[in-house]
């Protein structure tokens, strides 16, 4: 027995005890950092008052909360990011589901090739990805041209595609597609075909079957590929910052400024911690849907 | 079952297009004997004789290597702990430190690691903070990797060595670790990749002193865009494929192995 308590001790002692220090920790400094007041030239002003000089902000404080909804331009952000995640899930999933449906009726070989096909774009590097976007979108690029010379055609000013708002869809999209495919396919795989047999069999029409078989069978998968694409657009900065216009700034983007730009510091670490409540709140969301919508299937 | 519906195909045809043209197209330009990303000119392999000049690339790439070596060998070694752990003991706490980084956005990790380092350390960020905060988030993938590994295997064989008289210690050593040993290399693997690919968390951690290559490569695409850029991602490309391909086969030959087999089909029937 105590050999079995030492066993367990050393096993997962050593990763618990760098995940506290490395993790749990600076977590905790980040929730600190939020109340604390910044520093005259970036960083943080000291809790305790230095000497000789009682005047100054010092101590704790929720100024940085009261700043956040004192200009209704952060919430306008806020919103932009759900808004922008919102988009991106709701097009990965109409790009993924065919594609996962398919895959999943696909013979066995097939399936894995195409698994593996879907799986590999998104081992190259992450910056090259969106890179790869600003040549295909760019103003000299040949996409560039022929949606210029269709606007034109119809007497439409001509539009530059990089650096705008749909740019960053679409990086965003491209980044997080994988992400949809497969949760979606994981649960597609486990339909059993003869369900949709019986459907066909009892008069259903393919949207039928679809409707009102495949679909509510899927939402789990549905509910898990949605809050992976979700989480992380809600988070991304790379993104806007490289294909997006000076305007498409997202909550990531904001953090990142407090950081490394503006250098306040508690700010930044406030808007981390509303981040993390977002991603908390949809995190919990999603798994709430998700268990009501699998309780009705049982019932 | 309806086979062969066109409707699906063109739109797998194209979310295919979609995913790969892209690649396509910057490995296509690395060749190209223009500066301008925009039309093909002719064949060149100037872009990477310039990239094998550059001695701030090549230092960063070194530098990325380092991290990505160090930061792989503390998350294999602590995420194959946490996978045992978790499989073997009923933990509360540890599952949850050791998943959350893998499922939280990356900035926010970033940031806290940026802080934390700063204010209590009072330490300089450099090569050493980013290893830390790359092995934090690569413990969790490791540990998956692994726990379902040991998920998949058949329990009396431990308690089989353990009849026979063999110590905890000559059971890990003789009996899981060879067992496991696919899912260790494959998270290891993993890891390195990762590490190596890693931005946004390396953005926040790096401080100011040496070159980082993703960090060369978003200062290229932000300041001064030439096929350099393509010439760097396109044999970027070629490692991860290389490290992915590796990886697969190394867990496939792992869970074709026999007593992985009846287990897993129990589980299933239940």
């Amino acid at each position: 027995m105590k050999e079995k308590r030492l066993a367990r001790l050393l096993v997962s002692g050593p990763p618990l005890l760098f995940l506290i220090v490395f993790f749990v920790a600076p977590s905790l400094i980040m929730i600190l950092t939020s109340f604390r007041f910044p520093g005259e030239f970036g960083g943080l002003a000291p809790i305790t008052p230095p000497w000789g000089k009682a005047i100054g902000e010092y101590g704790f404080t929720s100024d940085a909360y009261q700043f956040f909804f004192s200009d209704f331009i952060y919430t306008e952000i806020f919103l932009k990011s759900f808004a922008v995640a919102f988009g991106t899930t709701l097009i990965c999933l109409i790009l993924a589901y065919p594609l996962a449906v398919l895959i999943a009726r696909s013979r066995k070989h097939l399936r894995n090739l195409m698994v593996l096909l879907v799986i590999l774009p998104f081992a190259s590097n992450f910056l090259i990805r969106i890179y790869a976007w600003m040549i295909i979108l760019g103003p000299e690029s040949a996409l560039s041209h022929f949606v210029n010379t269709v606007l034109g055609a119809f007497g439409i000013a001509p539009v530059t595609l990089l650096f705008s708002p749909f740019a960053v869809l679409v990086g965003m999209v491209y980044v997080h597609l994988p992400f949809m495919v497969l949760p979606l396919y994981t649960n597609l795989e486990k339909h059993d075909p003869s369900l949709l047999d019986a459907a066909q069999d009892l008069g259903a029409n393919a949207w039928q079957r679809f409707w009102r078989v495949t679909w509510p069978l899927s939402l789990p998968g549905v509910f898990s590929g949605s809050a992976l694409v979700f989480i992380p657009v809600l988070g991304m900065f790379a993104v806007p910052d490289i294909l997006g216009g000076t305007g498409d700034i997202l909550i990531g983007n904001l953090i990142k400024d407090q950081f490394l730009g503006t250098r306040d510091w508690p700010f930044g670490s406030a808007l981390s911690i509303m981040l993390t409540l977002a991603v908390l709140s949809v995190a919990g969301l999603t798994t709430w849907f998700a268990r009501s919508a699998t309780g009705q299937r049982a019932l | 079952m309806k086979r062969g519906n066109p409707w699906l195909w063109s739109t797998a045809v194209l979310v295919y297009a979609f995913l790969y043209i892209p690649l396509i197209i910057v490995v296509l330009y690395s060749f190209n004997d223009s500066r301008l990303n925009a039309e093909w000119v002719g064949f060149t392999l100037f872009w990477y004789k310039a990239l094998f000049n550059n001695t701030e690339m090549l230092l960063a790439a070194r530098n990325s290597l380092i991290i990505a070596l160090c930061a792989s060998f503390c998350a294999t070694l602590l995420g194959t702990m946490s996978g045992l752990a978790i499989h073997r003991y009923k933990l509360k706490v540890l599952p949850v430190l050791v998943f959350t980084p893998v499922a939280m956005p990356e900035i926010l990790l970033g940031v806290s690691i940026l802080l934390f380092f700063l204010q209590v350390l009072n330490f300089t960020l450099g090569m050493v903070s980013i290893i830390i905060a790359h092995t934090t988030f690569c413990i969790g993938f490791v540990a998956i990797i692994v726990r379902a590994r040991l998920q998949g295997m058949d329990e009396s064989i431990f308690e089989a060595a353990r009849d026979l008289g063999a110590s905890p210690w000559q059971t890990f050593r003789l009996i899981t670790l060879p067992l496991i040993m696919p899912a260790v290399v494959a998270g290891a693997l993993m890891s390195f990749t990762l590490s190596i690919d890693d931005f946004v968390i390396t953005f926040f951690t790096k401080g100011v002193g040496e070159p980082i290559l993703p960090i060369q490569i978003y200062t290229m695409i932000k300041v001064a865009v030439t096929p350099e850029v393509n010439a760097i991602s396109t044999l970027l490309m070629l490692l991860t494929l290389v490290m992915i391909i590796i990886a697969a086969r190394l867990e496939s030959n792992g869970s074709s192995e026999g007593s992985a087999k009846p287990h897993t089909a129990k589980q299933a029937a239940k």
